[in-house]
């Protein structure tokens, strides 16, 4: 390729010094765009679904209460998040190794694929033809439309991930990095190998239901259950995969955070390959179809590897962070590492709050929600979205806000608009989300059910009054809501304002030091120390880690064992 | 030593340092402690999900149903029927848009084996307010071995979306105490031995309550 081609086709990032393909750059900025729009679209559905369920509002009637609850999940859990990760993978691929992007006329087929599909879906759902929930259990029917609308999406979705696999072959052939691919590169690698399996379940399930929904087969309503988990909770692990390599990535960005061993995280990457998808059982522990041999196996991802796999990196992260701070000198006693990390960094603040925020709230209440008996008393209650809002919105989304601080100087260059709320941003959003997470998990030990227009229960034939704590947690519930719909709609407003008529980020701004630029861009940290150095800090240790995973622990223990009781409280059953 | 956004040269398959073996070594053992959990919970717990389970046509299990409620039948309450079983039998629940049917009435601490369908979509069964959970599906019949351990009102609430009535959709479980006599008239009647007559006032009382 001669340097003229080269140049037209490529720039070279004055930050990072790595080389950007602009197809591959093209493709990030408009599926980031579009998750913006889809996220914007889930969280208007999502105050409006919080001022229902807060009794003392009420807002919505019925039946527009259950279709946009219908509108959240799709908007958030699949738009959103996808589209998103689709730039991760642009970002991963072309930018990380330093290659162009192959035959980019695919990635713009898949995108288009992939929005048609989201704007068909969101047609069937709006114009009220598709009441089913983000779940649509079959026998529960939506037009036909509706189910072509998640192929074509899935089908888009899973183009982009095989481009992203040609991608590393080309990177490979071409020999566009020395070495072995980064970690951070192996961690996307691992949510696109997750993401297929993931896609594959959902043609399995959805092109049987649509043939169901136009009458040409049947489809047993549990075995529909069993399939679609394998999509629906296999593609929350292609979220926990991107997430943790979101974490390194804006570990080394904000804070020069090292690899402290390449073998134990690619490893751990590794065990969620393997044992991740067993996950569609945490759904079933309830069901009539399956038996407890099978239930206590998948739902323990075999021996509980892939929570072995989290716990894993839920140490090296932030041990890699404390490492990192301490070769920049900050050593002094346990947390000086973290009491001296830029807090009023965004991207830092983002990722730091996605790690606690996901290991300590979602991580822990999904495994104990996720065992087989302690599942009876929390199946269908308030305490499952209590725990993934916890995972998807505090860990994920939070992680690709932080992410997204970075992205609008490094890929779309451009001053961050309204730096000043960005600062507050990640910590506002935490936490509100944290409060809709407590407040849903303490209101489903309660026993209040999740995806319910009414628990005041009006109009039934029988009535039911709830503990009156119910009424402060509704309340608590909804203040979280609309502290994270803040956040929410701060972050979106910085994006959005950013990208489009934000001040164009020149290299003479990163010298000067702009105040709208995170501090990772304008001083990046150390990526590399000398070997004897790094040698030397990781025999010292990281005692400010052992102390965060022993509280961890110590809470995880607990919490499990509570459970254990309160479960031994209930009727006799089984 | 290198960031994540590196690319390792050479050979990175180096050992682990103490810290990270140390830490590894935990997580495994509690992973596996939590494993062994739900094993032993099996043998020593005595709340299990896992029960009866065995595929039914929706209609005939209806059926099934009717011909429960038409044999232990003593009463109605809004429109729906009360069913009070003897103790050690098997009873029947349906789940059905938007009911929970029929009303039943139990007996504390007697076991019953109670199977769970639905005649239409997925339906939740929640029993409020000691928070027992169940996914009942159309075509599978879910039966459980329950005692119920406290006299007083229970309701069936249904925690899976099931249209739009699905709010409206709650069903009755009234557990009498140990010892108390049955509905005169009631099926349970005939199996009641002793201790009738002192315990006949609670229940009339129960009973004037609603």
């Amino acid at each position: 390729m001669s340097n003229g081609v080269a140049a037209a086709l490529f720039r070279t990032c004055p930050v990072t010094n790595l080389r950007v393909h602009r197809d591959a750059e093209a493709l990030i900025k408009v599926n980031a765009v579009v998750a913006i729009v889809a996220f914007l679209v889930g969280v208007i559905a999502a105050i409006l679904i919080v001022l229902t369920r807060w009794q003392a509002v009420h807002l919505l009637p019925a039946e527009w209460y259950y279709r946009l609850v219908t509108a959240h999940g799709l908007n958030m859990l699949i738009f959103f998040i996808i589209f998103f990760e689709m730039a991760i993978l642009y970002f991963a691929g072309p930018v990380l190794l330093n290659c162009r992007l192959p035959t980019p006329v695919v990635g713009w087929l898949a995108f288009v694929l992939m929005v048609v599909g989201a704007l068909t879906v969101d047609y069937y759902v709006f114009s009220g033809q598709a009441d089913v929930m983000f779940t649509s259990y079959v026998p529960l029917r939506a037009h036909p439309g509706y189910y072509v609308g998640i192929i074509l999406f899935a089908v888009g979705a899973l183009i982009v991930v095989g481009l992203f696999f040609v991608t590393l072959l080309v990177a490979r052939r071409e020999r566009t990095y020395e070495g072995s691919m980064p970690l951070v590169v192996f961690g996307a690698m691992t949510a696109a190998v997750i993401a297929v399996f993931t896609l594959a379940h959902g043609a399995a399930i959805y092109i049987p239901t649509l043939l169901w929904s136009l009458g040409y087969m049947n489809v047993d309503p549990q075995a529909y259950r069993l399939v679609w988990w394998a999509l629906g909770h296999a593609s929350q692990q292609i979220n926990v995969a991107a997430m943790v390599s979101v974490w390194y990535l804006m570990g080394g960005l904000t804070l020069g955070a090292m690899v402290l061993n390449e073998k134990v995280s690619r490893v751990a990457f590794l065990l969620y390959i393997l044992f991740i998808n067993l996950a569609s059982a945490h759904h079933l522990l309830v069901d009539p179809g399956v038996g407890p041999a099978w239930k206590v196996w998948n739902t323990s991802y075999a021996l509980y590897l892939a929570v072995l796999a989290s716990m894993i990196h839920g140490f090296t992260v932030p041990a890699g962070m404390e490492i990192g701070m301490r070769l920049r000198g900050y050593t002094k006693g346990l947390f000086e590492w973290l009491r001296r990390a830029p807090w009023s960094d965004p991207g830092f603040s983002a990722t730091f709050l996605s790690l606690i925020i996901f290991g300590f709230l979602g991580g822990v209440t999904g495994v104990v929600i996720g065992t087989e008996q302690i599942n009876i008393i929390a199946h269908n209650t308030l305490r499952v979205p209590g725990h993934f809002h916890a995972t998807v919105v505090g860990g994920t989304a939070l992680a690709f806000m932080g992410l997204t601080y970075y992205v609008i100087p490094l890929i779309f260059r451009k001053q961050v608009s309204l730096m000043g709320l960005a600062r507050w941003q990640p910590y506002l959003f935490g936490i509100g989300i944290v409060t809709v997470s407590m407040s849903m998990i303490f209101l489903g030990i309660l026993g209040v059910p999740r995806r319910h227009w009414d628990i005041s229960f009006a109009n039934a034939p029988f009535k039911q009054e709830f503990s009156p704590l119910t009424d402060l947690f509704m309340a608590t519930l909804g203040i979280g809501g609309l502290l994270a719909a803040t956040g929410a709609l701060i972050f979106i407003a910085v994006a959005v304002l950013s990208v489009f008529v934000g001040r164009r980020l020149t290299e003479e701004d990163i010298r000067r030091g702009v105040a709208a630029v995170p501090q990772g861009i304008l001083r990046l940290p150390p990526q590399q120390h000398g070997e004897a150095e790094g040698e030397a800090a990781h025999r010292a240790g990281t005692p400010g880690t052992l102390v965060l995973v022993a509280i961890f622990l110590t809470v995880f223990v607990f919490y499990y064992f509570t459970n254990w009781k309160v479960l031994s409280l209930v009727w006799k059953i089984g | 030593m290198h960031s994540g956004i590196v690319s390792p040269k050479g050979v990175w398959w180096k050992p682990a340092g103490r810290q990270e073996r140390m830490w590894v070594t935990v997580a495994l053992a509690w992973s596996l402690i939590m494993f062994a959990m739900m094993p032993l919970w099996h043998f020593k717990g005595a709340q299990n999900p896992s029960g009866i389970r065995s595929r039914v046509e929706p209609l005939a299990y209806m059926e099934r149903v009717n011909r429960f409620v038409a044999d232990y039948k003593v009463g109605e309450e809004n429109g729906f029927p009360i069913v009070e079983p003897p103790p050690g039998s098997d009873i029947y629940l349906l789940g059905r848009m938007w009911q929970w049917y029929p009303a039943l009435r139990l007996k504390e601490g007697a076991t019953y084996t109670m199977h769970v369908s639905s005649l239409d979509l997925n339906h939740g069964f929640s029993l409020y307010p000691v928070n027992v959970n169940l996914q009942i599906i159309p075509g599978y019949d879910y039966a459980l071995r329950i005692v119920p351990n406290r006299a007083g009102e229970y309701r069936v609430i249904c925690n899976e979306f099931c249209g739009i009535g699905h709010h409206l959709m709650i069903g009755k479980i009234e557990v009498l105490p140990a010892g108390s006599a049955a509905t005169p008239g009631g099926a349970s009647a005939a199996v009641a031995k002793s201790g009738a007559a002192q315990s006949n006032s609670s229940l009339a009382a129960e009973v004037a309550h609603e």
